[in-house]
């Protein structure tokens, strides 16, 4: 932002991101709220997210006229991280459109607890990629929530997959000590009865360090790992300026980058590049890839930026949280492709977008049409698993950009499963639902 | 011409000591308390009830409880947010431990229980004062969310650390928390809360109570020479403050998020209700509530008003000129009347019983 | 009896048997200390010269380094962005002596608090709508490698830090004491109407010491800004100096510094050693409580100017 857009908006002209939200409304139009922090303490990381998802959904309008001739128009409404300008949001965007939201993506845990509830009366779709309730997972209980592509709990286990291998085999990971620095929230909390559960079946020590919100002093938290615990891994579950401070506090403790290892939400460049030359051999979780060499990022600079619409400047489109804003954008507009399979090829309802991601299929073939081989791995989801445990792989920051470091790991379904459903079941009896049938 | 007492004869005193002794006030009142029972649940929709009728209620309440405490006994507190989160921390255990209950009973006790936390918390303010109280408050603060964050016992061992309200029924089934429940039995539950606590809170401040309170933020060492504990009435002020800010956090969780993490009572909650109450006017329960339109009205307002008018603004910039537009409304306000919104409501009654004739 | 242990005994006998590492928890909590002095510092100048609780100092330290880094970024080398930041932070102040002060003169002190926060949400949107909300990196060349002191670990940053709020308040203490401004800012905190009645202007002393609290509160950006990037989330720092702030005094600058150290230490060792016991994550109201427990017994903080109370 400058002065000079400032200008430019004072004087009323339109600029940025919703410059394609006041079409006219002759054809038939999908409407699509998207739930954003460009502001507020994790707008750094918010904001590269933001412009993902509304690339893709620009360069569907742009290359092929939305989807099957359905024109998207998306509104950007920005809560701050809020959970209550995050309700206001919901309730403003739900009803707009011809057909009302198509799915709300919260980007935020609060709010996606906080809204759960009503989008399953509303009958809109809640596809929290990646965050929000692991439970939900379980379509049973919860119809209309989705998590794909995997889970915190997923990933927990997923990690521990990932130190087994790297020390030689999981029985090797007996007498080890992992420690976990987390977000003292919602959030943080998800993944420590998963590392609960696997630290007894594999034997390892398991410490946990809660770190409290925004996490700008945590040299006591570093101080006790890497002067006196001294763990053989480290894993992080933080978000916005609590990833920086670790990474730097890390380093300046003499704890061991090569094994630290970052949640998803905890590998982007907004994480590492502030930490300068420090964070050089920080790993971290991904379910996609990092950077830009993919035809999907090719047709968006093509169609986007080709025709000066950009969100962002090109140089930003393929980061890491960029990227995940765009696959964000892909689950949705192909769970409403799969919904137009069925019920024709007009805006769809909450309903029948929830069937669409019931029903969504991502084969390698369909990938590859997407402009997204080698990007993600193929994903199914269906009435009872909402989540399709899609396998993960470790990235490395090379001090300038991320790259894979590690082949594809499969989470331990065996494991999570069951606790998902225990947890959904749980949660059901409280709230007195009767999870549906799936059969 | 409109608002003149004069004709207004009282011959007893009763009539002298009523809460409201100008028959205008009295109308007005009566048409206020109708439009907000009767016009506002059925002519406004869903979006208007929910986001913004439900938040602006839930902090009055809080607002109107810090006031007692800062506007009214002169104790500045920062740990509003830390009560409403033991106020809803409170009724979560007790709705979920006796499911029984009404839920009007849990909502009290909460508030009671509040009052507890609140008394412990305030023992300080006997020996500190002015803003070194308000960062000591800050303690509090900081370590009830953390004690709510930190052990699980107040969440019932769920996973993530966060309460979701029960559905809950009064007089029957008429359901007024959980997802069932329309966003007008919502409403109309929390309005009759806020206005029977207002009702009371406007007789505390001119009873004895109120007028110790007032003695204690005026000149405490004058106060305490002429009769009034200071233990008792700062006490008593954190523990009133704190029944109001404890059943807003009660209200909060179960009738307008339904559900809610510690961290949503942090410590920009706290900045947020002390804002409400210096904008409204310290020591004026009208004020309370013009305090809270402000702080939860301006937001939205400045948020949708591009879209209305139809500029295509992107939401990074309206939410930083939502900030810089706030700021400068905060100051302008002040520089204004630095003694509240309530106060420019007085000098318009002034003005108004002067109408049309000034001199 | 467990939890017991876990207060009384466990964390003596750490420290005893792990005598080192409790050194390098002191330092490096003094040292973290020190980087809450000098936001406090910035409280303490204008608090004490012009009574007013500067709520905004926070937003006052994210605005002067997202000035400097941001004029960098266009290209401008570090001395000459940082000439102009400080005279953007110098223009900031004599903005607000005329445009919220000198309108606000003889209101409470409350009035004004209030009124430093509108300032302090104007500062974040208008640092946001000119610079952009995403992290900037700020890279001064200062060193932060870790050095090990006979076996004690201490980095480079830190003592840089230490340093430099060393010498900062040095050079306060030279001007407050030495300078013709600086006594007559000394007047002015001690009683206004004398002040005004020897003829040093209210208005002019006003804007300089809210000048110089601009420029605390850049070293205090540079210094916070190279540690975590330049962001939204540096506002935030204000929190972790209050309670430095009530434990030293409002108006003590030798007390902002010892306040600093005592907190930095204090809740370093607390969450080191006492964490585990209840369940970690304790410093942040520790800090507070430390704080309040020392106000207990002197109301007034350690080195504040003792409250005479008349009827």
């Amino acid at each position: 932002m400058s002065l000079t857009k400032l200008t430019l908006a004072a004087v009323g002209l339109a600029v940025g991101v919703s410059g394609f939200a006041a079409q006219s409304a002759t054809a038939a139009e999908q409407f699509i709220p998207s739930l954003v922090y460009r502001t507020g303490p994790y707008a750094p990381n918010g904001t590269p997210f933001a412009d993902g998802a509304m690339d893709y959904y620009k360069m569907l309008n742009a290359r092929d006229g939305g989807i099957n001739g359905v024109k998207l128009v998306v509104e950007e409404c920005d809560t701050g991280y809020n959970t209550d300008r995050g309700v206001e949001c919901y309730e403003r965007l739900k009803g707009k459109g011809e057909t009302g939201a198509a799915a709300f993506s919260p980007l935020s845990t609060g709010i996606t607890y906080a809204i759960i509830d009503r989008a399953t009366q509303d009958k809109i779709p809640v596809f929290s990629m990646g965050y929000g309730r692991t439970d939900a997972s379980d379509g049973r209980v919860f119809p209309y929530v989705f998590t794909a592509p995997s889970t915190y709990w997923s990933q927990a286990s997923a990690l521990v997959r990932y130190v087994g291998g790297e020390e030689g085999g999981m029985d090797k990971l007996k007498g080890k000590k992992i420690a976990l620095v987390y977000h003292d929230s919602a959030y943080g909390k998800e993944p420590i009865a998963t590392l609960e559960t696997l630290a007894e079946k594999y034997g390892f020590e398991f410490h946990k360090f809660p770190v409290t919100h925004p996490g700008l002093e945590q040299k006591a938290t570093w101080l006790t790992i890497g002067r006196k615990l001294r763990p053989d891994w480290t894993f992080m579950w933080g978000w916005g300026v609590m990833n920086q401070t670790a990474i730097k506090e890390a380093a300046a403790a003499g704890y061991p980058m090569n094994k630290f290892i970052g949640a998803w939400w905890s590998g982007a460049e907004p994480d590492t590049r502030p930490a300068g030359k420090a964070a050089i051999g920080y790993k971290s979780a991904a379910f996609h890839s990092p950077g830009s060499n993919f035809i999907v990022h090719q047709d968006i600079l093509k169609h986007v930026y080709g025709g000066g619409t950009g969100t962002t400047t090109e140089d930003k489109v393929g980061e890491v949280l960029y990227n995940r804003g765009l696959i964000n954008s892909v689950f949705v507009s192909e769970a409403i492709r799969t919904a137009m399979g069925k019920f024709g090829n007009k805006a769809m309802t909450g309903e029948e977008i929830r069937w669409g991601f019931e029903n969504l299929n991502l084969t390698e073939a369909k990938l590859g049409k997407l402009g997204l081989t080698r990007f993600m791995k193929p994903i199914k989801l269906s009435c009872a698993n909402h989540e399709g445990g899609t396998p993960l792989r470790i990235q490395e920051w090379k001090g300038q950009q991320w790259e894979f470091v590690s082949d594809w790991i499969e989470p331990m379904n065996d494991i999570v499963r069951p606790m998902i459903e225990a947890s959904a079941a749980k949660y059901a009896a409280e709230k007195g639902i009767t999870p549906r049938s799936c059969n | 011409m409109l608002y003149r007492e004069a004709g207004q004869f009282k011959s007893s005193y009763d009539e002298d000591q009523a809460i409201f002794p100008i028959l205008q006030d009295r109308i007005m009142l009566a048409i206020v308390l109708i439009v907000a029972f009767v016009a506002v649940p059925l002519l406004f929709n869903e979006y208007w009830l929910s986001t913004i009728m439900l938040p602006f209620l839930v902090f009055s309440l809080a607002a109107l409880g810090l006031n007692l405490l800062t506007g009214y006994a002169g104790q500045l507190s920062l740990g509003t947010g830390g009560f409403m989160a033991t106020g809803a921390f409170a009724a979560y255990k007790l709705a979920v431990a006796f499911p029984e209950m009404n839920i009007i009973i849990v909502f009290l006790l909460s508030g009671v229980i509040t009052a507890g936390v609140g008394v412990l918390f305030g023992i300080p303010s006997l020996r500190i004062k002015g803003f070194y109280l308000a960062v000591a408050t800050l303690a509090s603060q900081f370590f009830l969310i953390w004690m709510f964050n930190k052990f699980p016992w107040f969440t019932n061992y769920s996973s993530s650390g966060v309460i979701s309200a029960p559905p809950r029924a009064v007089f029957g089934d008429y359901f007024v928390t959980g997802s069932s429940a329309s966003p007008q039995a919502k409403y109309l539950f929390a309005l009759a809360f806020v206005a029977l606590l207002a009702l009371a809170a406007k007789n505390i401040v001119r009873s004895h109570i109120g007028r110790g309170w007032m003695a204690i933020r005026d000149m405490d060492i004058a106060a305490e020479i002429i009769g009034i504990k200071p233990l008792q009435t700062k006490l008593g002020a954190f523990a009133v403050s704190s029944f109001y800010c404890g059943i807003s956090g009660a209200l909060w969780a179960f009738i307008y998020t339904s559900s809610v993490e510690a961290l949503a009572f942090d410590i920009t909650r706290s900045f947020q209700i002390l804002f409400m109450v210096i904008i409204g006017g310290l020591g004026s329960v009208l004020g309370s509530f013009l305090g809270a339109a402000f702080i939860v009205l301006l937001p939205i307002l400045l948020s949708n008003a591009p879209t209305m008018v139809g500029l295509n603004i992107s939401v990074d910039l309206i939410s930083h000129m939502e900030f810089m537009i706030m700021g400068a409304l905060i100051i302008f306000f002040l520089i204004v009347e630095p003694h509240g919104l309530a106060r420019l409501w007085q000098v318009a009654k002034e003005k108004l019983r002067l109408w049309p004739f000034p001199y | 009896m467990e939890f017991l242990t876990a207060i009384f005994v466990t964390p003596f006998v750490e420290i005893v048997s792990y005598p080192i590492f409790f050194f390098e928890v002191v330092i490096g909590g003094l040292l973290a200390g020190v980087m809450y002095s000098l936001v406090a510092l910035g409280f303490v100048l204008i608090f004490k010269a012009s009574g007013v609780f500067n709520f905004a100092q926070g937003a006052m330290v994210l605005f002067a380094a997202l000035t400097l880094v941001g004029l960098m970024e266009h290209g401008l080398p570090w001395w000459l962005a940082l000439l102009l930041t400080i005279a953007v932070m110098v223009l900031l102040a004599i903005t607000v002596e005329k445009v919220v002060l000198r309108k606000l003169v003889n209101q409470e002190a409350i009035i004004l608090f209030m009124a430093t926060i509108g300032l302090s949400y104007f500062l974040d949107g208008f640092g946001q709508t000119i610079w952009g909300s995403d992290v900037k990196v700020l890279d001064l060349g200062i060193p932060s490698a870790p050095l090990e002191f006979g076996g004690i670990l201490v980095n480079e940053f830190d003592i840089v830090a230490a340093v430099s709020a060393g010498s900062l308040v040095a050079v306060l203490a030279v001007f407050f004491q030495k300078t013709r401004i600086g006594r007559a800012l000394r007047a002015v905190a001690d009683d206004h109407q004398a002040a005004l009645s020897v003829g040093i202007p209210l208005k002019t002393i006003w804007a300089i010491v809210w000048s110089v609290a601009g420029l605390v509160g850049l070293v205090a950006g540079i210094m916070w800004g190279t540690k975590l990037g330049v962001q939204f989330t540096l506002t935030l720092v204000a929190l972790k100096a209050l309670p430095v702030l009530i434990l030293g005094g409002f108006t003590s600058i030798p007390g902002a510094i010892i306040g600093g150290l005592i907190i930095g230490m204090g809740e370093k060792v607390a969450e080191v050693f006492w964490g585990a016991a209840f369940g970690g994550a304790i410093e942040d109201w520790f800090a507070y409580m430390l704080a309040l427990v020392f106000l207990l017994f002197r109301p007034q903080g350690l080195f504040g100017d003792k409250i005479i109370e008349r009827v």
